[in-house]
């Protein structure tokens, strides 16, 4: 009994160690992991999550022909199924351009370019609802950034900005979620701020928001001057942030609190 | 078009015990918040939210500007007969939907 439980053991140290080696030892966690049974149970449940309510309004949208070309989202894409993965490989470079967009910047590329419409604003109802239904054809895909040389610069930018001291508290975003992450800041566990849920339905803003607009709180939050809407600031920022949570599993429209 | 998920098992046995489960997309707006311009918007809420099964009133209840966006509900119901289950959410503005979901009750 006790030689068995010894090789046990051994097995167990074995298995840990070459677990280890092989870097497959997770310590990312997800904002997910760190909210408790009842926010999790309302992003689980797909009748419960309030994100899926703008879900489908991009199921609504995404058939309804807009600007002067009067196409919709399905007559070039097709079915929305097809937009599986995309989300979880932005931002990234559209062809003919030589800087990065945003999810929500390339569903705005489509309105300008092929629809022939208006640009939606930033956190327009309509185009995160549409972020959040082709996010949502992602979930459960690992985050994966595209292999574009010409993205290292704007990561580095980003990673740049991320230890970046800023605002009247003089705070980075490497101090709280590398330094601080897992501690609490008043009631609320920090977390590690890996993008996997956007858009997201958080329940203090009552609505689905983007990354730009959680960003931005931060950045209030440190008391610093936020950079307008239309900043390459957010997207190189997000560009880091992705690579950072590399295969962590998408999980759009997550719930956080 | 409103948008609304509703929850509700497809089929139940006589006199089980079922929970009905509904959200609705709307503001919930307070009343008593200044808008950009510095003006109070008005208050657009949804004021009752009831559920009949087969036109008898099973759950009904009012909602105050207290009530997030979007708001949850949750309620139990003995599975009688089968037929519908009609939810409404009447509310300021004229607001008023229905949804109706069959259930078959064995």
């Amino acid at each position: 009994m006790k030689a068995a439980r010894a090789v046990l053991g051994l097995v167990a140290l074995f298995a840990a160690t070459w677990a280890a080696a092989q870097g497959t030892l997770e310590t990312r966690r997800s904002g997910y992991q760190d909210m408790g049974p009842a926010l999790r149970q309302m992003q689980d449940d797909d009748t419960a999550n309030p994100g899926m309510l703008f879900v489908q309004l991009g199921d609504q949208a995404w058939s309804r022909p807009a600007g002067t070309s009067g196409k919709s989202c399905a007559d070039c894409h097709g079915a929305v199924a097809g937009m599986k993965g995309v989300a979880a490989r932005y931002p990234a470079i559209p062809p003919g351009a030589d800087k990065p967009v945003d999810l929500g910047g390339r569903i705005n590329l489509c309105r300008t370019g092929r629809q022939q419409a208006e640009p939606w604003p930033a956190e327009n109802r309509d185009l995160l609802a549409l972020e959040a239904l082709v996010a949502l054809q992602s979930r459960g895909e690992p985050i994966a950034p595209p292999a574009d040389p010409r993205l290292a610069p704007f990561r580095e930018r980003g990673a740049e900005i991320y230890r970046r001291r800023q605002g009247q508290l003089n705070l980075s975003c490497a101090i709280c979620h590398d330094d601080n992450a897992g501690k609490q800041l008043a009631g609320v566990v920090i977390p590690q701020a890996h993008p996997t849920g956007y858009p997201i339905y958080r329940l203090e803003w009552q609505t689905l928001g983007s990354l730009k607009r959680r960003l931005r709180n931060c950045l209030v939050g440190v008391r610093a001057d936020a950079w307008p809407l239309d900043a390459m600031e957010y997207v190189e920022l997000e560009t880091y942030l992705m690579d950072r949570a590399r295969g962590m599993k998408i999980e759009s429209p997550a719930v956080r609190p | 078009m409103a948008n609304v998920l509703i929850n509700v098992p497809k089929t139940a046995r006589r006199g089980e015990v079922i929970e009905i489960k509904a959200m609705i997309l709307h503001p919930m707006e307070t009343g008593f918040r200044p808008g950009t311009s510095g003006r109070i918007i008005p208050r657009n809420i949804i004021e009752r939210f009831t559920a009949t099964w087969n036109g008898t009133e099973v759950f009904s209840m009012a909602m105050s500007p207290a009530i997030a966006a979007n708001p949850f509900v949750s309620f139990f119901a003995v599975a009688r007969e089968s037929g519908t289950i009609a939810l409404r959410w009447t509310g300021d503005e004229g607001f008023a939907v229905e949804e109706r979901v069959a259930i078959t009750v064995a």
